[in-house]
């Protein structure tokens, strides 16, 4: 482990880590503000006009100076459903991750120090799902809810939907990790001294084992949450996800898409930006996180 | 016998997971719209409704109901598409050479281009460019590969017009009823745009899969006692330490091969490739019921089969499996 103090010293003697941590800082602060910050409300039907639509950004002739990046086909401003898509995105994906997270600490939990048919019963089925793809899970999933409620239930329960099934597909990454890291733990003498003075094994496992393997949760956590938002996006993008009128980054590039071959670009590319970036820039974190906590790992790796 | 013991298990395996999207199957089947009221629509009195019902065996109780359904899945009759008014399963294998040639394209372009670039990082670890290859990786696993698609659509098929971008252009019917595109100068051109932008999101994985793998193959003893033999290095470096790569990769790209399919999904919608995915996007916007039943139980299929083909390939390729008892 490494102290606080040093954490932070390697973290601001590292230009790519300060890199991702601004790029992710500005994007966090922009999607949580953007009630206070955003030139438009893009859900208040009574703010937008259709005489709006499609407006290249304000640099552009033809732009105006209310629409920084322009409007998309609705006349909502690109800028304001970026914030608003982007907090949206991050919803989805740290809300998966808490799902993937309580259900793999606890089945890891379970897996590894019961042992025995219930570790070889869990990991089978964790190599199975894994192995199916997250995506594909999620996409037959989702085309299921969807042919089998209407439009407008859908659009409800999109976000919970979203999380669920994210969360619930990956959960065997963290099972995993939380696994391996138990198996080295539960040998120690700690656990035994807890054993000897007659803690049951609920106390053990969750007050004297979880908290040595936390470290690796958090390295993978960051990464996930990369891949959650990465997926919700893909999902939106085929219309599976978040509807047109409550709109996450992926959506938002679904219905620019229409636009790229009539010349309107701008609906498309700011919002494709901003995803690339908040993925890059947890994707980055993510690995330098692993670098610094688990030298380990790293040496495996190099 | 380890290897029958392991094939068994391997089987058995397979079976469990066709049983479980079997009754996904016939649980979409059950509970997404009506079957009547696609048959007859809604002309039709109760009584002759009910009369139908009991004819078409839906008032029997659900084992019997699954049991029919498992009966005839087995002989390849998944009932007729909603919208194509054929059978949903020959509609579906009708896409099948479209989806199939987009991914022996993609699979060609990353195993060409990953494998020289996972070696040459893994031993040039500290050069500019095997540095910048590592940097692009995880700019390029940060992209979602619809993105690169419409990048691509927009660069090389609005922008520049190198290269068309979309469907499939000429395609050439093989006298076995396969089309394909690979014949005709027309189906090359379009095959492309999709196939790049299909290996760009897996090149970066395999990439960074090879390094490292190429890179613990280097260290061990096995590798270092080659060496120590007196061989060249060339020879240590492709035959003995690349070969020890083979393995991890081989069954990596197994596992790969559900999200594989999940990205030709995306990457026909964009190229409106007239693929499985893209047919099977159709079908759920129209609730074609038997259309998505055939995709998702085609998927599983092509899943399991892969899977099984892959653990047999890992049996022979690897020693300790053909040797119990054998340590490496």
């Amino acid at each position: 482990m490494i102290s606080l103090k040093g954490f932070l010293r390697r973290f601001f003697s590292d230009p790519v880590a300060i890199g991702a941590g601004l790029v992710l800082l500005v994007l966090v602060l922009m999607a949580v503000l953007a009630p206070f910050l955003a030139p438009q409300n893009p859900y208040d039907l009574m703010q937008l006009d259709i005489m709006d639509s499609e407006m290249p950004p304000s640099w552009k002739p033809g732009g105006d100076p209310r629409f920084w990046l322009g409007t998309d086909a609705q006349g909502r401003g690109v800028f304001s459903t970026i914030m608003y898509g982007t907090g949206i995105s991050l919803l989805i994906g740290i809300g998966a991750v808490i799902v993937q997270a309580v259900l793999g600490v606890t089945l890891g939990l379970i897996a590894g120090y019961k042992g025995g048919w219930i570790d070889s019963f869990l990991m089978r089925l964790a190599d199975i799902q894994l192995s199916l793809s997250t995506l594909m899970m999620a996409i037959i999933a989702l085309a299921l809810f969807q042919a089998a409620f209407d439009a407008n239930i859908y659009a409800d329960y999109a976000i919970i939907m979203l999380i669920m099934v994210i969360g619930i597909a990956e959960w065997p990454k963290f099972a995993r990790t939380v696994r391996s890291s138990v198996l080295g733990e539960r040998k120690k003498e700690y656990v035994d001294a807890a054993r000897v003075i007659g803690l049951p094994p609920r106390k053990i496992m969750w007050g004297h084992i979880l908290p040595n393997t936390l470290t690796p949760v958090l390295v993978i956590s960051t990464i996930q949450v990369a891949e959650a938002i990465m997926i919700e996006a893909s999902l939106s993008f085929l219309g599976l996800g978040m509807p047109v009128d409550r709109p996450s980054l992926g959506s938002l590039i679904r219905s620019g898409f229409e636009f790229i071959f009539s010349g309107s670009w701008w609906i498309t590319l700011y919002p494709a930006i901003v995803l690339v970036a908040l993925i890059l820039a947890l994707n980055l974190l993510g690995d330098w996180l692993r670098d610094v906590l688990n030298p380990k790992l790293r040496r495996g790796e190099d | 016998m380890h290897i029958i013991a392991f094939l068994i298990r391997r089987a058995i395996q397979a079976v469990i997971v066709m049983f479980v999207i079997s009754l996904i199957g016939f649980s979409i089947q059950d509970n997404l719209g009506d079957p009547l009221r696609e048959l007859v629509g809604q002309s039709v009195s109760e009584e002759a409704r009910d009369d139908l019902r009991e004819e078409l065996g839906l008032n029997d109780p659900f084992f019997v109901q699954y049991t029919r359904f498992l009966g005839n899945a087995l002989q390849g009759d998944l009932g007729n598409s909603y919208f194509f008014k054929r059978p949903a399963l020959s509609v579906i294998l009708d896409k099948f050479p479209a989806t199939f040639e987009l991914v022996l394209g993609a699979v060609f372009i990353f195993v060409s281009l990953s494998i020289p670039a996972g070696i040459y990082c893994a031993i040039n670890r500290d050069s500019w460019l095997a540095r910048l290859i590592m940097t692009g990786s995880i700019v390029g696993i940060s992209i979602p590969v619809f993105l690169t698609a419409i990048g691509m659509v927009w660069l090389f098929g609005v922008e520049l017009g190198w290269l068309p971008a979309f469907g499939r252009g000429d395609t050439y019917e093989m006298p076995w009823g396969w089309d394909t595109g690979f014949l005709t100068w027309d189906g090359l051109s379009h095959l492309i745009l999709p196939s790049v932008t299909l290996s760009s999101i897996m090149l970066p994985l395999f990439i960074r899969l090879i390094r490292a793998e190429m890179m613990e193959a280097m260290g061990t003893e096995y590798v270092r006692f080659a060496r120590a033999k007196g061989l060249s290095t060339r020879r240590v470096r492709y035959v003995h330490a690349f070969r020890n790569t083979l393995l991890p990769v081989v069954t990596v790209g197994g596992l790969m091969i559900g999200t594989l399919i999940a990205y030709t999904i995306l990457t026909e919608t964009v190229f409106q490739w007239p693929g499985m995915g893209f047919l099977f996007l159709e079908a759920v916007n129209r609730v074609d019921t038997p259309l998505i039943i055939a995709y998702i139980i085609i998927v599983g299929l092509i899943f399991v089969v892969v899977n099984t083909i892959v653990d047999f390939i890992y049996t022979l390729i690897n020693p300790m499996v053909k040797l119990p008892g054998a340590k490496g």
